[in-house]
């Protein structure tokens, strides 16, 4: 009954973790999934959230077994 | 259709050369258009010796994927081919390529460019680049057009 978060680029840096585990049942929504796995960090306006591997936005609902990722505007070609 | 990720150095137009020559409808495009992306030794002004490309293994795939299939629905296309580099990249080296095929010319070049705008927008692709003070992270793309 978890939800894998992950951190990638400049933000997991300033993070300090790639990642981490939390309980389902302490977020209902990506922007909550946030603060738990942060401890309440502020999310930084530019970081772009994605939920199983597609874009969402943060008011998106989270359930048990998903992943939730976070990361600065991409920068690839 | 075809997307692959490669940690390794790779010549783009040798992998364009081999995909061509496997594409099943022979004979029937006209048209190819190619992009190819290679690092540069320079970036805002300052020297870079070496780059470092993360992305998010398995959405990157899907991303690129997805715009790959909208290219096919919105332009008659033969085939497609986008390969990217991750990993240690240096000045010189080719980062991306990508490859349309289509009867006419009109919609290879656009959806060459679709393709190619989409990714730079969009694909969880991130740069740290290596100066001499040191490295830092690249935070934006510019537009293409």
């Amino acid at each position: 009954m978890s939800i894998q978060v992950r951190f990638f680029a400049s933000l997991r840096e300033q993070l300090g973790q790639g990642g981490c585990e939390i309980p389902a049942a302490q977020a209902a929504t990506v922007q909550e999934v946030w603060e738990v796995a942060t401890q309440g960090q502020a999310l930084p306006q530019n970081i772009l959230s994605a939920l199983n591997m597609e874009y969402v936005a943060l008011d998106h609902p989270v359930a048990d077994g998903d992943e939730v990722a976070y990361f600065p505007p991409v920068t690839g070609g | 259709m075809l997307v692959e990720i490669r940690d390794q150095a790779f010549e783009p137009f040798a992998e364009v050369k081999g995909f061509q020559d496997n594409i099943a409808q022979q004979g029937q495009y006209g048209a190819t258009a190619i992009f190819i992306g290679t690092m540069r030794d320079f970036n805002e002004g300052d020297e870079v010796s070496e780059m470092l490309l993360e992305h998010y293994p398995g959405m990157t795939e899907k991303y690129l994927q997805g715009i790959s299939r909208q290219a096919e629905q919105r332009w008659p296309l033969a085939e497609s081919l986008i390969i990217h580099r991750v990993g240690k990249v240096y000045p010189n080296e080719p980062i991306v390529v990508v490859a349309v095929w289509s009867a006419h010319r009109g919609a290879a070049y656009e959806a060459n460019r679709y393709l190619m705008e989409e990714l730079k927008a969009r694909a969880p692709f991130w740069k740290k680049e290596s100066l001499q003070e040191g490295d830092r992270w690249v935070e934006r793309n510019t537009s293409g057009h």
